[in-house]
């Protein structure tokens, strides 16, 4: 025990994959020396029961998030443009489905 | 079961002084590989499963105890479907947990190297600390065979044994994968780690040794056509220990003198007290179901 | 497994929580209130009052360390199941607490408390964990009981968790009651087959149960009336049922599950109340509850000294991985320079 400790392994956000054809998905987060180890590690703690096809691990410090302050700028300008979505245009109901 | 292999029957004839455990009485000629070497191969899995679960609860660091259950994990599991393919082939009373539970450190038949403590040379009653460099290095020299032994056995004839190797040959891959990233780790991260690393194969390294003399059951199941020669995978092995610890930046040791014989039978003190360990309760109450 | 609904305060981590200030602008908290009235989520870049924050790393980190202290009693029979079936089951479902002990700790992390903080919270003594785990496991059939009637406690309580207001929380609680459903089970069907079983087997089965059915009781707490964290954590939404209401709800889920497995719970006072249309049970041992909880139990120390153990022992597996990280990567910038 003489080396001095070194300092916590940093922290990895998982994503899986549950089948092929479906989305990487954040299923949680770990701690890892490095990006090697970290997709090992992911495989043992969340993929123990099938959850997965495929892994991505990312350094949690590498994530860039949003500011919750900033939600109303960022998001609610989106919510008066109904016009995107296509329930907003009525169709003759004999043209069938469009 | 497919195969049609010469009678393991003729086989046991001619091994009276390697005697299957207890209750083998009514061996049936099955096709395929002896079950003195199927129990060779679940003796192995079973004792190094229990070896490596005592670390359960008490890992390095969270994440790695979780991985080492999932190795612990698949060693129990191959010894399950070993133990149950002797059980069926032996017949009359046998099951997996008579053959797990209810043989003597004598009818064992795993590889000394298995059965030893997470430690340095130390006499079994004087051990008492774990160190995960043994249990790595261990882990790294067995799963290197393993993959090449389930490899080849996965193209034996004898259907029930290649079906239990190739799923045990994906384990095996991911165990040798995992030990050699952590073997890797230790030699060339810091002086300490290198140090235990390199004690570590020191200590261990002779009993490897043992892999290439070849047991009666060994030569049985090659002579049958079932079983995989194991000198012949020497060179495979050598190439990957070699290129592992060369990247580890260790240095692996001259080994001369005293070959192990677990695969025979004659086992270190250790085995006896793994043993009773695992075996106390089963006996304790003999006919119970759990 | 799960963590005791007693609010015990410890100090783990809060010294190094994230500077909010401590007297929360009305606004802010205006905001913060509606969204728990509303029985929104609370995510972890989200303004949030200083005492929430504490409040739930403690809470998180105490269901945490439970999970990793639970890891020993269980993991004490590992070596010596007497099948390799229920050999592999107990390491699965000891595994299992660990992750379980993970998938909290990153919960907690997201409110900026590292999990070294934590541990350093556990292994100095300050930080509680669920008192059941200082209890020793005596015989095989107390795994098959942990299973059955702590784990059911456990679920009892983790379910409404799934809906707390801490979105890290609640996702956690959501992935581990998912795997939390095969460990009663298997304890359930593991003391079936012992009752089942010889004469000796079924008296195992009585002797675990015997001591271990009041302990299971008092996990969920001292009762609501002592309860004074509790009624805050209900505001927030970190505490979803009371203390008492979830006993309550224990005992008459499980007394017809004892019924069926043939054992005796061992309470006298232990009767259908048709008035109230639940069971009614006798005293709770409280005195010895804070004894335990205090760390004067019969294994307090053991699981204490064993987990700082191997944390310590482990000390340079950990740096001996990032040392080569760091090696890699200083070579990789040579390569590149």
């Amino acid at each position: 025990m003489n080396t001095p400790a070194l300092k916590e392994w940093p922290l990895w956000e998982i994503f899986v994959r549950s089948k092929q054809g479906l989305e990487h998905k954040h299923c949680g987060s770990l701690h890892a020396a490095d990006a090697a180890q970290a997709l090992h590690m992911a495989r043992d703690v969340y993929t123990r029961r099938q959850e997965g096809v495929s892994i991505w691990v990312v350094p949690s410090i590498a994530i860039t998030a949003s500011n919750p302050d900033d939600k109303g700028e960022l998001f609610d300008p989106a919510a008066d443009k109904i016009y995107r979505h296509p329930t907003f245009y009525e169709i003759p109901e004999e043209v069938g489905h469009m | 079961m497919s195969a049609i292999q010469p009678s393991v029957a003729q086989d046991r004839s001619k091994q009276a002084s390697a005697p299957v455990g207890g209750s083998a009485p009514n061996a049936v000629g099955s096709v395929g590989a002896p079950i003195e070497y199927i129990l060779h191969l679940a003796d192995n899995a079973v004792v190094l499963g229990q070896r490596n679960a005592e670390w359960c609860g008490h890992g390095p660091i969270l994440e790695e105890d979780i991985a080492m259950g999932n190795v612990s994990l698949d060693y129990i599991g191959q010894a399950r479907l070993l133990y149950q393919l002797a059980a069926t082939r032996m017949g009359g009373d046998a099951t997996e947990d008579k053959l797990a539970y209810f043989r003597d450190e004598t009818q064992f038949r795993n590889y000394t190297l298995l059965e030893l403590p997470h430690n340095g040379p130390l006499v079994g009653y004087a051990v008492s600390d774990r160190d995960y460099a043994t249990t790595v290095v261990r882990n790294f020299l067995y799963g290197a065979l393993m993959v090449l032994v389930w490899d080849a056995l996965e193209k034996s004839p004898d259907a029930d044994l290649a079906a239990i190797a190739a799923k045990s040959l994906k384990e095996a891959r991911y165990h040798l994968h995992h030990a050699a990233d952590w073997l890797v780790r230790f030699g060339d991260g810091t002086d300490e780690s290198h140090q235990r690393a390199q004690a570590a194969v020191d200590h261990l390294f002779p009993y490897t040794e043992e892999f290439w003399t070849p047991s009666v059951a060994e030569d049985a199941a090659v002579a049958a056509g079932a079983g995989v020669d194991v000198c012949s995978l020497r060179a495979a092995w050598d190439a990957i220990v070699n290129e592992t610890l060369s990247e580890a930046t260790l240095v692996r040791p001259q080994v001369r003198g005293y070959v192990p014989e677990g695969k025979h039978g004659r086992h270190s003190e250790h085995l006896g007290y793994l043993l009773g360990e695992m075996q106390g309760l089963a006996r304790a109450h003999p006919g119970a179901t759990w | 497994m799960y963590t005791q609904s007693f609010s015990v305060p410890d100090n783990a981590g809060q010294k190094n929580v994230a500077a909010v200030p401590s007297t929360e602008n009305p606004e802010l908290m205006a905001a913060f209130d509606a969204r728990i009235d509303a029985d929104g989520r609370i995510e972890p870049q989200d303004w949030m009052p200083d005492a929430y924050r504490k409040t739930l790393v403690r809470q998180i980190s105490q269901h945490a360390h439970s999970e990793i202290v639970g890891m020993l009693p269980e993991g004490n029979w590992i070596s010596r199941a007497p099948s390799l079936k229920r050999k592999a089951i107990l390491i699965a479902k000891v595994q299992d607490e660990g992750g379980h002990g993970l998938y909290l700790y990153s919960a907690a992390e997201t409110l900026g408390t590292s999990r070294d903080q934590m541990l350093e919270g556990l292994h100095s003594g300050k930080a509680k964990y669920s008192s059941i785990f200082n209890y020793p496991t005596l015989n095989w059939a107390d795994v098959g009981v942990i299973g059955w009637l702590v784990d059911g406690a456990a679920i009892m309580n983790q379910i409404p968790l799934c809906r707390c207001s801490y979105g890290p929380y609640s996702r956690a609680m959501v992935r581990v009651c998912k795997e939390e459903s095969f460990h009663q089970r298997q304890g359930y069907e593991a003391l079936l087959v012992m009752m089942q079983g010889t004469e000796a087997q079924r008296a195992m089965v009585q002797d675990a149960v015997n001591r271990l059915w009041w302990k299971c009781l008092a996990m969920f707490g001292p009762p609501d009336a002592d309860s004074p964290n509790s009624a805050q954590g209900m505001r927030w939404g970190i505490k979803r049922i009371s203390n008492d209401e979830l006993r309550q709800k224990f005992v008459d889920a499980t007394v017809p599950q004892a019924k069926v497995l043939g054992v005796t719970l061992p309470d006298p006072d232990l009767k259908w109340n048709e008035a109230r249309q639940h069971y009614d049970y006798g005293q709770i041992d409280w005195q010895e509850f804070w004894n335990t909880v205090e760390g004067n139990g019969p294994c307090n120390k053991e699981r204490l000294a064993t987990r700082v153990k191997a944390h310590n022992d482990g000390q340079w597996v950990r740096d001996a991985a990032l040392a080569y990280t760091r090696k890699q990567q200083q070579r990789a910038q040579k390569e590149a320079a």
